[in-house]
């Protein structure tokens, strides 16, 4: 078999691991692609370099193709999204002032979403009451599942992320170090960049992804949609491949030598140690042990399928915040960027479980469901959020203005 | 030409040499409201008080993504920002993320006007990669010269040739195995540190 050569892009962010295991285990060789890996410094360069097409496919946050694709971002060429990098992974990381401040306000401890949520409301008011200026939480960039699980989160428990806190962008090396130095007062990122504040003292993860929704989606890979069609055959080859370095990744009996090979100079330059909450879900929250159900699924439970359901709910959340006006146009770019059929399509040949619909109701599993499909058997969920609530992709309308009526509520 | 009042440009980068070259560029151009600033603390209020026409980033800065949201959702730019001046000009985009800069305006510009800021832009920064390169060839070739010289002289040390017939013997080495004479000379000066005979 000829070699098809694709350029990817990455983030040195440990998601990144389905691409770099494909390329560095042989496995994108094994299916006849020339995977070339190109480290990137921002999600602005990834999506500069897909657009004039440097790169073919790249490692991207899942909201990411869809505000390129609805024309949110500087420069945007048509992107899609035929795999998912994986589900879950981040944290809501504080610095110890705040954690001090939520636990005179009642926070547990542990990572329950509601009941820390509710204590640090109770902490912002008493510091607006004092007339202290608003807490500042960072993401690391504004169409990123951190974005918006961090304002569903504030949201959902009490605080109104457009007032109540002040929410900027910073890049996830710099997160430990601007939370140390008070320049922000807490953030949302992915791992290992929570760990690094615990090992360090100067914070405490007060609550994880995995429990704000479960189960939810986090990067992609993000595809030039030209390539795509110039060059279907070998996409399907690349999906096979990183079909297999997902699951490669799940394997608990492999998480040394993953943890051992993101380590390396070239992708994430830190420390093996480092790497294995992420992997185990084994969390220092910072002087409490815990063990995080599902806290980052790099194969299981569909981790791989790209939902369309997935696409419109971060689609709901840009309408609920503002980045985007919703029309019935709009939120067909969105259902059109996650492409299941090209997943499907590519891992045919494999007897792989694939799910039966493109879509599903996000929250309806409140436990681990074995569900039909064809060929080997498949288990979904739970996949709840932490308010309770449902996402129907079906009644997006009713969704949209369910949030926008308690949002508008809150300013009283 | 439209005139007009002289553009004010900012250049973000925080490699100083590269910054300069770049504001000589501009400055040559006729472009004299120009500022550097090397790192991002602070900038948004630095944004405020400058109110810059122009915003030149280099890409290899990893708080890209942060200076566009700032420039996209804060108050401190009074204008709406784009990236480059023309989304439709492919071909200077291109050019300018090979060249490995960004550039950002703001709102009512006529491109006629940004178009030549952002081509200098790209000049400068291609000619600053160009010059980071030569000098990066001229440093290794000044490492390989050294290296010879330290082998020369464990030979003529421990042999007791004169110089020319050390240089004669790792050239006469490298010739029959194919190497290259400062591989050769690297080989001997390693063995030799090995060995406790370096430092000669």
């Amino acid at each position: 078999m000829s070699d098809h050569q694709i350029n990817a892009g990455f983030m040195p962010l440990f998601d990144s691991a389905v691409l770099i295991v494909a390329g560095e285990l042989g496995l994108a060789r094994a299916e006849g692609v020339d995977l070339r890996l190109h480290r990137e410094t921002s999600w602005a360069n990834i999506r500069d370099r897909i657009a004039i097409g440097h790169f073919d496919v790249a490692h991207m946050l899942g909201p990411m193709p869809v505000a390129c694709n609805l024309g949110l971002s500087p420069i945007s060429s048509d992107t899609i999204v035929p795999f998912s990098m994986g589900l879950g992974g981040n944290c809501v990381s504080v610095s110890n002032a705040v954690w001090t401040g939520m636990v005179a306000h009642g926070a547990p401890g542990g990572v329950d979403p509601m009941a820390a949520g509710k204590a640090l409301k109770r902490f912002i008011d008493e510091r607006a009451a004092k007339g202290l200026p608003p807490l500042r939480f960072a993401v690391t960039h504004p169409h990123s599942g951190h974005n918006y699980e961090l304002r569903y989160w504030l949201r959902g428990s009490g605080t109104d992320p457009r007032r109540d806190v002040e929410i900027v962008i910073v890049p996830p090396p710099f997160m430990a170090d601007a939370l140390a130095a008070g320049r922000i007062d807490g953030y949302c990122v992915g791992e290992p960049w929570n760990s690094v504040t615990v090992v360090k003292g100067t914070g405490r993860i007060a609550t994880v992804k995995a429990a704000i929704w479960k189960n939810s989606p986090e990067k992609v890979l993000g595809v030039r949609k030209a390539f795509a069609e110039r060059e279907g055959a070998a996409l399907s080859a690349l999906l096979r491949a990183l079909h297999r370095a997902a699951r490669w990744c799940q394997e608990p009996a492999n998480r040394n030598d993953l943890a051992e090979l993101m380590a390396l100079p070239g992708y994430l330059a830190m420390p093996a140690a480092l790497q294995m909450p992420m992997l185990t879900g084994h969390l220092d929250l910072g002087g409490e042990i815990v063990d995080v159900d599902d806290f980052y699924l790099p194969f299981d439970k569909a981790a791989n399928f790209p939902w369309k359901s997935h696409a419109l709910w971060f689609y709901s959340q840009m309408v609920r915040w503002g980045d985007v006006a919703h029309s019935r146009g709009n939120a067909e770019i969105a259902l059109g960027t996650y492409r299941p059929d090209l997943y499907r399509e590519a891992l045919k040949p494999l007897g792989t479980a694939l799910p039966g619909a493109n879509s599903k109701v996000e929250g309806a599993l409140t436990q681990a469901t074995p569900v039909g499909s064809t060929g080997a058997s498949l288990v979904l969920g739970p996949d709840g959020f932490f308010d309770g609530k449902v996402f129907d992709p079906d009644a997006l309308e009713a969704y949209l203005a369910d949030s926008a009526v308690d949002d508008e509520i809150s300013r009283f | 030409m439209s005139t007009g009042p002289a553009l004010k440009i900012l250049v973000i980068d925080e490699n100083r040499i590269r910054a300069s070259i770049i504001e000589a560029g501009l400055r040559d151009a006729g472009h004299h409201d120009v500022t550097l600033l090397p790192d991002v603390s602070g900038i948004a209020a630095r944004i405020e008080t400058l109110q810059p026409d122009v915003i030149v980033v280099d890409l290899e800065n990893p708080n890209r993504d942060m200076l566009e949201s700032m420039f996209q959702l804060t108050r401190a730019v009074k204008r709406p920002i784009a990236m480059f001046v023309d989304r439709s000009d492919s071909a200077s985009i291109e050019a300018a993320i090979e060249a490995g800069v960004s550039a950002y305006v703001v709102d009512g510009l006529r491109k006629e006007r940004v178009k030549p800021v952002i081509e200098m832009a790209i000049i400068r920064f291609n000619a600053y990669s160009r010059m980071a390169r030569e000098l990066e060839e001229a440093r290794g070739e000044l490492e390989s010269r050294k290296v010879v010289d330290r082998a020369k002289g464990i030979l003529m040390t421990s042999r007791g040739m004169s110089e020319s017939e050390a240089y004669q013997l790792l050239r006469k080495t490298a010739m029959n195995q194919n190497r290259k004479l400062v591989d050769v000379a690297q080989g001997l000066v390693t063995a030799a540190d090995l060995l406790g005979k370096g430092g000669i």
